[in-house]
């Protein structure tokens, strides 16, 4: 997400925001925004409920085995109508910010 | 003629096996430096830059192995040579078990929502304790937005 970090004024110029979405609590939230410089809002959902919505969820990966939610990236476009996913097959693996402003680039393209 | 050799004594004379204290030392780097090459995307979607070093211990303890066992009235190093390259070979083994197999174990998601799909809506407090809808980051004070949602594993 640092890279997103660094983007996000190309992010803000072509008017989409960027949200991060974990399990951590709104505390642990604040401390690592403020310590990485996070501008762009860490939400919290500490029971994975969104998380299982969206059918990200990584059951017992968390460190007490609790549910926590894989890496997964969606573009949204001003109606909350999906048009981009990338689901990675690796952790470690995630996507770039380059990659989600192509795919906006597209869509505005093709005049969607 | 070295006659402590002949007898099967240890000669203390023989050389310092340099290349596998290297090799070792470059091979227990390899693994410990995965949290530093991890931060930046180039090294981390595939681990080359600790797969390299990784190729470099090893080409080193080869050397040394072949020194020590090679040439053992000159060199040392055929135990601890031994016991040096079987200790970063399980390095090596764990490293790739980690990258290539526990990394992988990502659940299918295949219940996602798919392009063309809405998403499911939420509400969810941000890191400063602020309800925040996706109603909200969708409109936005200065008009409508388009929304990247990052789900993450978290920090904990």
């Amino acid at each position: 997400m640092r890279s997103f970090q660094q983007r996000l004024p190309d992010f803000a110029a072509r008017g989409i925001n960027v949200v991060g979405i974990s399990v951590d609590p709104p505390d642990i939230n604040q401390r690592q925004s403020q310590k990485l410089g996070y501008t762009f809002p860490l939400l919290s959902d500490p029971k994975a409920k969104v998380i299982r919505r969206y059918d990200v969820s990584h059951p017992g990966a968390g460190p007490k085995s609790e549910d926590i939610a894989r890496p997964a990236e969606f573009l949204l476009d001003s109606n909350g109508i999906v048009r981009w996913v990338n689901l990675t097959e690796n952790i470690a693996v995630r996507a770039r910010p380059e990659q989600v402003l192509e795919a906006f680039s597209e869509l505005k393209s093709t005049g969607q | 003629m070295d006659f402590a050799n002949v007898t099967g004594k240890i000669d203390m004379k023989r050389k310092w096996n340099w290349p596998l204290w290297l090799g070792f030392i470059v091979a227990v780097g390899a693994m410990f430096s995965y949290p530093f090459f991890a931060q930046f995307p180039m090294t981390r979607d595939f681990p080359w830059a600790n797969l390299l070093l990784f190729g470099i211990g090893a080409t080193l303890l080869i050397g040394g192995l072949f020194r020590a066992f090679g040439r053992p009235q000159h060199y040392r190093g055929k135990v601890f040579g031994s016991i040096l390259s079987a200790i970063a070979f399980l390095f090596f083994s764990f490293f790739c078990y980690e990258i290539f197999y526990a990394l992988r174990q990502v659940p299918s998601s295949s219940n996602a929502p798919r392009v063309g799909q809405k998403a499911p809506d939420f509400i969810l407090l941000d890191q400063n304790g602020n309800a925040v809808g996706l109603g909200d980051l969708l409109r936005g004070p200065s008009g409508p937005k388009a929304v990247v949602l990052i789900f993450y594993r978290g920090f904990w």
